[in-house]
């Protein structure tokens, strides 16, 4: 059994699993995230909410391939990196390896030391664009993440704590490609708290890691999600009324008259608001460091 | 009863035949961060727990993401 508190529901494990697969088809049928007859790049890190993700996706009949990236977190890194391995063999699906210190220069930990920026800051600009970039080599059109409704909420807290307006209308369950070295994103969780998630995984079995990565303690994100968990706590349905009054009447009064102008980066290629991306930046600092 | 805790990976002993929330509450630990779990099933906060039960409090939170 597992008790929703938000749903005000109680649901036995046949029921639960089929709740949850309604609310990723409704997420993919809401926002038109994912056709029937393209391939989908699903991006896996070895935790609860990705494999979630490639499992529904693949029980869906979507045509997945995945793509783990590996950041070279010491042992974590080992660790996830075999769960996405043993996932994939035992479904017999394809998965695509890159490591971060071949695409960057040198591994998370060490971008952090020589950035001195936010190991999470580097990482998630990593990810980001090596999604993109390997989506593209592959000629996938559509990248799907494991981001739940408790990431949503919590990034939109950090965004309306500082007023980074700028940050708000790309906040979406789908983006779409608005160049055509831009692929789309979709996050079909989005409707699902990570509770919900990893419950998920663990009535299907899924073997995921459970241990944190070792730079998440002290995040700003975990913070917030503490924050809002206090609220869930108080008022159940809380961080859902505030993703989704957002996304439903907030957020279309941010959304920009005018689109921002892209750019190819002048090295790589790839899309940016300058001259050089951010990616390329980051990778000559390190390699200027190291 | 004992409780599987982790991050860090730990195990307390604390007075079963009471309900999962109670346990929760002296914990301290919020019902929405965890799945509760006794042998291969889960367990909701209004099931009671026996002295000789060994349950694993597992977090849910993940991230660090920017």
């Amino acid at each position: 059994m597992l008790e929703l508190r938000r749903h005000n529901a109680a649901f036995c494990a046949p029921d639960f699993l089929e709740f949850f697969r309604n609310q990723v088809r409704e997420a993919i049928r809401k926002h038109r995230m994912l056709e029937r007859d393209e391939r989908v790049l699903v991006a896996v890190s070895g935790g609860k909410d990705s494999l979630a993700l490639w499992d529904v996706l693949i029980a869906e009949g979507y045509d997945t391939t995945g793509l783990y990236l590996d950041l070279g977190i010491f042992d974590y890194s080992v660790e996830s990196r075999g769960k996405c391995e043993a996932f994939a063999a035992a479904r017999n699906v394809p998965l695509l390896v890159r490591r971060v210190v071949d695409e960057v220069g040198a591994p998370v930990p060490v971008i952090q030391s020589v950035t001195r920026r936010p190991p999470c800051s580097g990482c998630g600009l990593s990810k980001r664009y090596l999604m993109n970039r390997v989506a593209l080599d592959e000629e996938i059109p559509v990248v799907a993440t494991g981001h739940n409704l408790d990431d949503e909420a919590a990034t939109l807290f950090g965004s309306v704590m500082h007023w980074q307006t700028e940050a708000l209308p790309r906040q979406s369950p789908a983006l779409p490609s608005t160049h055509p070295k831009l692929v789309r994103r979709v996050k079909p969780l989005y409707r699902l708290s990570e509770r919900e998630t990893a419950a998920y995984a663990f009535l299907r079995r899924i073997d995921y890691i459970v241990e944190e990565c070792p730079f998440a303690a002290g995040a700003t994100s975990i913070a917030h999600k503490e924050i809002l968990n206090r609220l869930e706590d108080a008022s159940p349905g809380a961080k859902h009324n505030f993703l989704f009054g957002f996304l439903d009447r907030a957020r279309p009064a941010f959304e920009r008259a005018e689109a921002v102008t892209l750019n190819e980066c002048a090295r790589c290629g790839q899309v940016t608001t300058g001259t050089l991306c951010a990616f390329c930046k980051l990778a000559d600092q390190v390699k200027r460091r190291v | 009863m004992k409780v599987l805790l982790r991050n860090p990976r730990r195990e307390v002993d604390v007075p079963g035949n009471r309900r999962v929330k109670d346990v929760l509450r002296e914990l301290e630990i919020l019902p929405e961060t965890v799945l509760v779990i006794r042998g291969d099933e889960l367990v909701t906060a209004d099931q009671v727990v026996s002295d000789g039960d060994t349950i694993e409090l597992r977090p849910v939170m993940s991230g660090g993401g920017p």
